[in-house]
């Protein structure tokens, strides 16, 4: 069990909804993963009105928690009014915040979201912003009434895993108090691992399984990697060393051998 | 034995013409004017099992892949047996060795074979692959030809009427798609357009993948185009979105550059009727069939939906469900 704001959860991996083969392989994806927590936009969905409520509803029934997030918004505007939308919709203040700020790499607009989360914090929201791994942007989310971050660890939907280890080492470290999701950019179940074991609370993913061979297969591959990096972060892993260390003890030789 | 069949759409019209040649005596009612505006009409009418594999499950190329015969039995002259490309741009080539990995029934193909099959695409893609079995046709005109094909064998056509007010039949068939009554189905929207250009010359569907932006381009007659399409979980069928008509025109735009100067001919919206699954459904209630939840799949299913419809209409067996096994059910297996 992990608490994120006050909510205990069975599960450190959240799960994204779009991009399945169908719901139904959506539905058996989120069991096998063992999932607590799925995301799922409405920016396009919501044209219209509420005609896209029959795929809302399949979400709703998958009995897990919903963070709706405001994919596709690329400005402060869009994203409040897709947020407030969402709380309707889904009868949550949780809001996973996305304000794209280039439509090739997809990445934020940091400044844009800084505002944004301010607004809807303001608002009574509990906002989960999809951020870079820049500190000083992390540090504005924060004053702004941000509870939770999530940086990318490589462009959405980029399959490329954590392209720069330090700058996430370095959040981990200025940041211990703060619950950290990251989100984006995970491409396998060894890289959910890898950012588990620097200490990040949990990972969200969405394209890696959605669009596997086999969904239901790579979700339950890694919800087993998620739990295996967090357990290795709480056990104290060794630290890399550049001689062989034998696990049973060797005689015979008295003397450390003389470099 | 009289049947009737609600709906005119690519469902409809295949069960009529199963239960025709069977002997039965056919009645399609269909509440619009005319056989134009429901899902079917707006339809790529690409007869691709082999390529829809990449995303779809395993009966849909086991149910579709007789679906090229069935259309060249019932219509003759609509077929086109010219196979499917599929090219993606260089810094997308990963999306083509995911396409090749998840399909089967296709070869590589190198720039030469490119300006071989397509040769207004020469120079514009390096790979790509061919699906030398695939084949595709006109929506519109195989849905005409097969009315008239109707009609020729006796099937009586009732337009613009409420099949509700006619009772005089032993069996009925459901193909209403969307306006089923039915809890389990979902709307899935799609939005398509049409372009003419007499610059671009195409013998075969090409599928451009993209991560995001997957598209097709579908030559039909008189220079024309059509280029699909989205998939949007809503009902809605609200006109084609700006976002929309850009992503199909920049999609199309990369495929070929003259079709920059392409002209709009139209742009519709079709609501595909899906089950959870997706996967279409052939169900007997009481002295009722019906075939729903063809998703993406009308031109290339319903044939395989209509045999089945119409063996459950004839056989004594009444409560038999096609058995199509799903890669879930194998899982479980």
């Amino acid at each position: 069990m992990f608490e994120l704001l006050g909510t205990m959860l069975p599960s450190r991996l959240l799960l994204g909804t779009a991009q399945y083969p169908s719901p139904a392989i959506l539905a058996d994806a989120v069991k096998a993963s063992g999932t607590s927590v799925v995301t799922v936009s409405l920016r396009r969905e919501m044209a219209g009105g509420r005609a896209g409520e029959k795929f809302w509803s399949l979400i709703r029934s998958l009995g897990v928690r919903i963070l709706p997030n405001t994919a596709g918004c690329h400005s402060v505007k869009e994203a409040v009014t897709t947020a407030k939308m969402a709380r309707d919709v889904f009868g949550t203040s949780w809001i996973k915040l996305e304000v794209i700020g280039n439509h090739d790499t997809l990445q934020p607009d940091v400044f844009g979201l800084v505002e944004a989360a301010r607004i809807l914090c303001e608002d009574g929201f509990m906002v989960f912003p999809y951020t870079t791994d820049d500190l000083v942007v992390a540090g504005r989310l924060l004053e702004a009434g941000c509870k939770v971050l999530m940086p990318w660890c490589a462009p959405i939907g980029s399959a490329l895993g954590p392209v720069n280890i330090m700058a996430l080492r370095s959040m981990r470290g200025h940041f211990p108090g703060v619950p950290l999701i990251v989100d984006a950019g995970l491409g396998r179940p060894s890289h959910a691992a890898t950012v588990m074991e620097l200490g990040f609370d949990a990972v969200l993913l969405n394209t890696a399984v959605a669009r596997a061979a086999d969904p239901v297969g790579m979700a339950r591959a890694f919800g087993k990697a998620v739990e295996a990096g967090r357990e290795a972060f709480g056990s104290g892993m060794l630290e890399p060393r550049d001689v062989a260390v034998p696990s049973t003890p060797t005689f015979g030789r008295a003397v450390f051998h003389e470099a | 034995m009289r049947v009737l069949i609600r709906g005119a759409g690519v469902a409809g019209l295949t069960a009529a013409f199963e239960l025709a040649t069977r002997g039965a005596a056919v009645t399609v009612a269909e509440t619009r004017h005319s056989l134009g505006g429901n899902a079917s009409w707006f339809a790529g009418g690409m007869l691709a099992p082999w390529c829809e594999r990449e995303s779809a499950e395993q009966p849909v190329l086991d149910l579709g892949r007789d679906a090229a015969d069935w259309w060249d039995t019932a219509t003759p002259g609509q077929v086109t047996r010219a196979g499917t490309l599929v090219v993606a741009a260089p810094r997308d080539t990963g999306e083509l060795e995911r396409f090749a990995s998840r399909t089967s029934g296709h070869r590589r193909v190198d720039e030469d074979e490119i300006e071989l099959l397509e040769p207004d695409l020469a120079g514009r893609f390096r790979r790509g692959l061919f699906f030398p079995d695939e084949a595709h046709l006109d929506p519109r005109q195989a849905m005409a030809a097969l009315h008239d094909r109707l009609a020729g064998m006796g099937v009586e056509f009732r337009f613009g009427v409420d099949a509700r007010h006619i009772s005089r039949f032993d069996r009925r068939i459901d193909c209403t798609g969307m306006a089923a009554e039915d809890d389990r189905l979902r709307g899935v929207r799609g939005e398509m357009l049409i372009l003419r250009t007499p610059d671009v010359s195409l013998s075969r569907p090409v599928r451009l993948l993209h991560p995001r932006f997957p598209l097709y381009v579908v030559p039909r007659t008189g220079h024309r185009f059509m280029v699909g399409a989205t998939m949007i979980e809503s009902r809605s069928t609200g006109p084609v979105t700006a976002r929309s008509m850009m992503e199909l025109l920049g999609a199309a735009y990369a495929l070929h550059p003259a079709f920059g100067e392409a002209e709009i001919v139209e742009t519709g919206v079709g609501i595909r009727p899906a089950f959870p699954d997706n996967l279409p459904r052939v169900e007997a209630r009481g002295n009722a069939v019906a075939i729903n939840g063809l998703y993406r799949h009308g031109f290339l299913l319903a044939p395989a939906m209509a045999r089945q419809a119409a063996g459950l209409v004839f056989s004594q067996d009444r409560t038999k469900e096609p058995a199509h096994e799903t890669d879930r059910q194998r899982r479980s297996a």
